[in-house]
């Protein structure tokens, strides 16, 4: 009973917010079409040995996906400046619950950025076997999960003014780090990314471009941070709300 | 179970940018189920604090609350409680009766949706979307989404500020129908007209202490005292003042000023003595004056002998 038409209308009520619904649909495909399309003939991209198509499909699922989870934040920024959270917090709602519907919410938009990317890729030629297409998925998925900590540990700690600056900033950064749009062959900044969530997201991604999947190292990383990121939302969450 | 809300030593100071603000400082109150009460105040007086500690969205420094004798935690997590805030507006995307129906799937004995509709006005506006609304409509589904959990303890926060005329009306009407069915309603105003009309008790508090507490009648004598003005000559002043329902009496030539506790008695007492008195003008109660007087003087030692003065 508790909790299951709170989280329906969090995610009827996500999709029914036409702008944001499609800017953050649209966004990937946009810059998808942009990059990719002008590219679309190329077959061996950078030495790759993928097309264009695939490989710009795959990091802009990590990186679209990515915002989609990081995005709860502003939502919840936003409701908290409405007083809606403190009206919540005197509803027998539990904590558990109303985090299940926001990650629930995050995953749904994820859910569609993933589709939406993938119909995008086979239109401009994308095509890889059943199996590929299912693993490269499931294993995104999980890798979203410390995201969507983020996303709500985000919206706990910052306010509407600063959200927008940190979520661009951060998801660039990560992005890029990371390895989303182009390979970190070496150096620091590939020991760091190794050490990054986004890193193992975006490998993920390009399970579909011949990547190896992720191995113990990239299970543990994401799982640690996930936990990692789930204390902190945990902790900003109750912070929060207990405040004077 | 049945021992309504009691408040023991509750203090609660904020640290601002000045320094320490003690909004709330050490108050006792006892509050029975079933009982509408209002806790009346000027802006300031610790209304708002006093409620966000009662309903567990604020940690007391010092003293305890308990609802229906449990923490105010647990009565939250139980949904005895419904509680309609001071500020708040409502989250948007969802039509009216969705966010009211939300509402009610968290509560384990809610109310009707439809009847809830019903009853606080919003079956025209049922379908619009909430980020669609005007402010007074906004309030009454506030009020609803309070109203739907049907708690033992409905506490509301200043409600009427953003209503016009029919829908404070309205507001009360259905409050008091919903305290007729045994609720315990704890209601905040800065209004005594509002608190006398709606509550069988009155709690008025200032600078963070109770400063009255009774029948709203009683504070209604205390401080909501009625003047008289009337021509009348000839008359001497402490022959006034002794008049049946006058507390205090003023002359200025012809011009006499009656202080009064009981206006009706002292209206008659005035005529019966003096039936040449004329330009007779009734003014009421003086409860900004009293407010203004008690927050005036931030150190008062005993802010209800200031109110006692006031009021005489």
């Amino acid at each position: 009973m508790n909790g299951r038409l709170y989280t329906r209308y969090e995610i009827v009520r996500t999709f029914r917010n036409r702008r944001f619904f499609v800017l953050s649909l649209g966004f990937p495909l946009i810059l998808y079409f942009v990059i990719a399309g002008s590219q679309a003939g190329d077959k061996d991209f950078s030495g790759t040995g993928v097309s264009a198509a695939l490989f710009y499909m795959a990091g802009l699922v990590s990186f679209g996906t990515m915002s989609s989870m990081i995005s709860t934040g502003a939502r919840i920024a936003g409701e908290r400046q409405a007083g809606w959270t403190r009206q919540l917090r005197i509803t027998p709602l539990t904590s558990g619950s109303y985090f299940r519907a926001k990650v629930l919410t995050a995953y749904a938009m994820a859910g569609l950025t993933i589709a939406s990317l993938y119909i995008a890729g086979a239109i401009l030629g994308v095509s890889l076997p059943a199996g590929q297409w299912l693993e490269m998925t499931g294993l995104i998925l999980v890798g979203l999960l410390p995201f969507a900590a983020l996303g709500i540990a985000m919206g706990h700690l910052l306010n509407v003014d600063s959200i927008g600056p940190a979520m661009g900033g951060l998801v660039g950064l990560l992005a890029l780090v990371g390895g989303t749009w182009f390979p970190v062959a070496h150096g620091f900044l590939h020991d760091l990314g190794q050490c990054l969530p986004s890193y193992w997201l975006a490998r993920a991604g390009h399970l579909g471009t011949g990547a190896a999947p992720w191995g113990a190292t990239g299970w543990l990383i994401i799982a640690g941070w996930t936990v990692v990121l789930t204390a902190l939302a945990g902790w900003a969450y109750r912070r929060d709300t207990n405040r004077v | 179970m049945n021992a309504g809300i009691q408040i023991q030593g509750l203090t609660k100071t904020y640290r601002g940018p000045g320094g320490e603000v003690p909004a709330v400082r050490g108050i006792d109150l006892s509050i029975e189920p079933g009982e509408t009460v209002a806790l009346l105040g000027p802006n300031g007086a610790g209304k708002s604090t006093t409620i966000d500690m009662l309903l567990g969205l604020t940690q007391p420094d010092a003293g305890s609350v308990t609802v229906f004798g449990q923490t105010p935690r647990e009565a939250v997590d139980a949904g005895l409680v419904g509680g309609m805030l001071q500020v708040g507006s409502l989250i948007r995307d969802l039509a009216v009766r969705e966010l009211i129906g939300v509402m009610a799937s968290l509560y384990p004995d809610p109310l009707d949706v439809d009847e809830v509709i019903a009853l606080t006005g919003l079956t025209g506006t049922a379908n619009q979307r909430t980020h669609k609304l005007s402010g007074g409509q906004t309030q009454r589904v506030r009020f609803a989404m309070a109203l739907v959990a049907n708690p033992a303890l409905l506490v509301l926060d200043e409600p009427t500020v953003a209503m016009d005329v029919d829908g404070r009306r309205d507001f009360w009407l259905t409050m008091r129908r919903y305290a007729e069915r045994g609720k315990t309603v704890l209601f905040a105003t800065h209004y005594l007209e509002e608190a006398d009309a709606n509550a069988d008790r009155a709690v008025m508090m200032a600078q963070g202490r109770i400063v009255a507490d009774g029948p709203t009648t009683e504070i209604k004598a205390r401080i909501g005292h009625r003047t008289i003005r009337a021509t009348l000559g000839g008359v001497d002043r402490d022959e006034l003042a002794r008049l049946d329902g006058v507390s205090a009496a003023e002359r200025h030539g012809d011009a006499v000023i009656l202080r009064c506790a009981d206006s009706d008695r002292a209206i008659r007492a005035l005529l019966e003595r003096h039936p040449d008195a004329r330009d007779i003008e009734i003014t009421g109660a003086a409860l900004e004056e009293a407010f203004l007087e008690l927050t005036r003087d931030p150190d008062a030692e005993d802010p209800a002998a200031d109110l006692m003065e006031v009021a005489r």
